[in-house]
Order: structure tokens, then sequence, then C-alpha cells
């Protein structure tokens, strides 16, 4: 596999505090890569920062070889890497259509694109005019990946997509993150469930104090549990 | 005259009021609800839609139509123009912090109003309707061109609620008013959606301000009330939301014109002053406003 996304070093602040202390990540084409850590360790930060949501001081980021840490917040989606936040995000006053539209804001062909995001969640679309804010919580979650879909990444950042949600839902999301896994697109993931981790993760980066502290195989990780006592706190 | 003509004849000046206040507050709104931005140069914008009616319909000879016309669509695009040129250089530079953007527009405010005073003077000038007409109701005659701006008004605002609801740039522009990181994290240009915002709500006052001159005078201090009753509607209303708005110029505006007209201009005021301290109080975001991140 080659990298896809090179994180090299970086500083991130908000406002004078500085959250990322030369963070390094790399991603692998088609991998999973697991951010875990404690809270406030700086995991969305380190996703925001990719996105350029937050301003990146010292360091790069590039993707593909070109540096993307330059390029203003709306130019980084153009470049193929979808988000989906914490808490989802959605713009609960518009409906589900509307919250799919905004996702296909860079697109030429969005109506195929689109056709193609509702076949992998088809119950979107007897939702299509429900405002996204009466959703469940499960279904807001759908349409947040959605949403994200529709800009046909190949890189897609998930920051706790399983938070809040019911056992069967969280295996819906773990097997459509599976799925796109199948299907080339690359995933860094922020999870404080450690079985879901397990379950569909390449690689593990433990994230303490701004930094990128190790980074395993699923496998490795297997054989030195010790790693999650010592970064998250769990046995 | 007995009370039914007495209250036709209020309702009739509520109206115009309204529909004058609805267009100012709702550039206001739209404003201070996708940008975040306290606008205290709003009313300059109003101003100066007068002052370019005045100037453009002068420069016209012929019928008095032809010289309006051209201030419809002449003064809201220089208006336009000049908001989004102090955007892109004044407020794009701050960083739209919501501190710093007050203090900008204030300074804003000063210099538009002695550029005003400086190119227009301090005389009124009244600029001439477009048409002439009295409509015979019952009890009385009443000016055409007054129920014309009261239409007029409807359609800028239908105009206004097709483009929020209907068209891709109004997405973009409720995506940003909703929640400007997500929009950003989804391709939308924010600080581009900021300028084209902060010159559609200069327009929409600049409009307002050409409709109102025929039965007004223009005048260089003429910013100062409806920027305090467009402050008012946006506050009762609910901060960018035009059905809010629009209900809101209606409370303020239909109260002005009947309560001035039965009891006092004076009592008009304290009520809709009232009205804004109650909202305040027990609901914030105002009647029909949304929570936004």
């Amino acid at each position: 596999m080659s990298e896809i996304l090179t994180v090299d070093g970086i500083d991130a602040y908000y406002g004078e505090v500085q959250v990322l202390r030369g963070l390094d990540l790399t991603l692998q084409k088609g991998e999973v890569l697991c951010l875990l850590g404690r809270n406030g360790a700086g995991k969305t930060t380190t996703l925001k920062a990719i996105m350029g949501l937050v301003a990146v001081r010292a360091g790069s980021i590039s993707k593909d070889g070109a540096t993307i840490s330059k390029l203003a917040a709306h130019e980084v989606p153009r470049t193929g890497i979808a988000y989906v936040p914490q808490g989802r995000r959605l713009f609960a006053e518009m409906s589900v259509e509307e919250n799919l539209e905004i996702g296909l804001m860079t697109r030429r062909k969005g109506q195929a694109t689109k056709n193609r995001v509702l076949d992998l969640f088809p119950l979107l679309r007897s939702r299509l005019n429900q405002r996204s804010g009466t959703l469940s919580g499960g279904e807001q979650q759908m349409l947040a990946m959605a949403r994200a879909l529709c800009l046909e990444p190949d890189i897609l950042l998930l920051d706790e997509p399983t938070e809040g949600l019911m056992p069967s839902m969280i295996a819906r999301i773990r097997e459509t993150v599976v799925g796109l896994r199948e299907a080339g697109v690359s995933t860094i993931l922020v999870e404080q469930r450690v079985d879901a981790v397990l379950a569909i993760a390449d690689r593990v980066a433990f994230i303490e104090n701004g930094q990128n502290r190790e980074t395993l195989s699923v496998d490795e990780l297997r054989q030195n549990p010790e790693h999650l006592r010592r970064y998250v706190g769990v046995n | 005259m007995a009370f039914g003509p007495y209250f036709l004849l209020a309702t009739l000046e509520g109206l115009v009021t309204a529909s004058i206040l609805a267009l100012t507050a709702l550039g206001l709104s739209l404003v201070f609800g996708v940008m975040r931005v306290v606008n205290v140069a709003h009313g300059e914008f109003f101003m100066l839609g007068a002052v370019l009616a005045w100037a453009v319909s002068t420069a016209f000879a012929g019928h008095p139509a032809i010289g309006f016309s051209a201030a419809l669509l002449v003064a809201p695009l220089v208006v336009g123009g000049a908001a989004f040129l102090s955007e892109r250089l004044v407020l794009r530079r701050l960083d739209y912090n919501p501190e710093a953007t007050i203090v900008a527009t204030i300074g804003m405010l000063y210099i538009i109003q002695q550029l005003a005073l400086t190119f227009y003077g301090a005389d009124a000038r009244p600029v001439q309707a477009p048409f002439n007409v009295r409509i015979q109701l019952p009890w009385f005659g009443y000016s055409g061109y007054k129920l014309f701006v009261i239409a007029a008004a409807i359609i800028v605002m239908l105009g206004t609620w097709l483009l929020l609801t209907r068209t891709k740039i109004g997405l973009i522009m409720r995506a940003t008013q909703y929640d400007r990181e997500t929009a950003q994290a989804f391709g939308i240009p924010v600080d581009r959606v900021y300028g084209g915002v902060f010159a559609l709500g200069a327009m929409l006052a600049a409009v307002a301000a050409v409709l109102v001159v025929p039965t007004q005078q223009a005048h260089y201090l003429m910013g100062r009330d409806p920027l305090l009753l467009s402050f008012i509607v946006v506050i009762i209303g609910g901060l960018g939301s035009l059905r809010g708005t629009l209900v809101a110029a209606l409370i303020v505006g239909l109260s002005d014109g009947i309560i001035s007209v039965f009891f006092s201009p004076t009592l008009a005021k304290m009520l809709a002053t009232a009205l804004v301290a109650l909202v305040l109080v027990f609901r914030p975001q105002g009647l029909f406003g949304v929570r936004t991140r």
C-alpha cells in the first residue's frame, strides 16, 4: 500500500492554546486508521486540521504528495477528503434532500452520485423531504455519512460515528466503513469504542497531548493490549 | 369620519410603513443571521439609496416614471457595490469579529453620512412619484403610489423568499447561516458568501429607500429611524428569519399606523419597545428565530 495522506509535524492552536504539538500521521491507500486517546488528546483537532478548519501554524499536510495545509478550508473537500463531524452537525432546519445537496455542492453530475449514495442508505430515500433535525440519532448518522459520501471522497474522516447509537445502528455503521474500505476509500476514524476499533481498523494511532505517541497494527495491538490501558485507560 | 374610515386609513398607512420596514429589516436580518455582524451602518445604506434615487431621477428628463425606474435599478446596484467593497476592505480584514465589526460599522456610518453631507448637502429633496393616481375607496381617495409600494415590497419579499428556499444560492446562504464550519467542510466559500450577503442586505435597504422617497424626502440624516426600527423588527422576528421579519414588521408597522392615529405616536413606539424587551427576556432568539452554532 502507498501513502495517500501524510501529516508531518503539525502544530495547531485554538486561539493561543496549543492543541497539536508536532503531530505526525500517515494514512495508507484503502486502510482504516483509528485514532485513539483520552478526551482532549487532540483527535478531533487532528481531523479539523486536515480539513483546514483549524489553522496549521507549523508542519504540513499533504495528499497524494500535494500540500493541502495551505489551502482555504472550502478548497480541501475538492481534493477528495470528506468529513463527518462529531455530533453529525447536520443542517437540522433543512430537509434530508437539502443536506445531501450541500454534500453535492462540489460535484457536477450530482444526481448519479446522489442515487449511488441513496442506494447505500435506502432508508433516506423515503425521508428526502423530512426535516433532518427530526430524524432519529441513527438516521441522522446515516445522513451525515451519506452527505459526506456525496463528495465521492477517497479519504473519509469520521469523528465518533457510533456515539450514542443503539447496537444495531453501530453494526450498520461498521458495515458501511468496511464496505467503503473494500471500495478503496481510506478512512481515519476517531472512536472511543475499543471493540469497534478492533473490529474494523487496520492500524491504530495513539494520540496523547497533541502528539502521535505510537502507531500499531491491530494485530500488534491485540498482542500488546497494555497500550490501551496506557493511552486510553481501558483494560 | 367615523371609526371605520379612520381604521382603514390607519391600516393602510401602517401597511406602507410595514412594507418599507420589512424590506429594510430583512437586509439587516440576513446580514445579522448569516454573518453574525451587527451592521450599524445599515441605515446609511438606506439613506444612500434615497440620495442616489434623487440623483438618478433628477438626471432624467421627461416622465417621472423613467427617472424613478432608473433609480430603482441603479441605486440598489451602486449601494450593493459600495457595501461589497466595504465588506472586503473592512469586515473581512477583521475576520468578522462581532465586537470589532460593531465599531467598524459605526465608523462606516459616519463616513457614509459625512460623504452624503459633503456631496449631496444638508437639504431635504423630493423625488417625484412615478405616477400620481388616486384610488377611490368607499370613504376616501388613497394614493395609488402607496398601494404600489405595498405591492412592490410584497414582490421583493417573495423574490427573496424564492431565492432563499428554491435556489442553490439560497441553500448556500442558509447552510452558512446554520453552521459556518460545516458549510466550509462541504466546499462552501464562506467569506465569498459573506460578501454577497452584505451586498444583498444593503441592496434591500436601498430598494426600500427608493420606494419611500416619493412619499418622504431624501435627506442625509434619514437613516437613523429605519436602523432603529429594523433592529426592533429583527429582535422581535428572530435573526435571519424571513417569516419572522415579515410578521414583526407587520406588528410594528400596523401598530405604529393604528395606535398613532387613535392614541399617539409615542404610545406606538413605547409598545414596540416593550415588545422587544419581552421578547429578549422570554424568547431571546425571537418569535421565529432558530438557535445556530
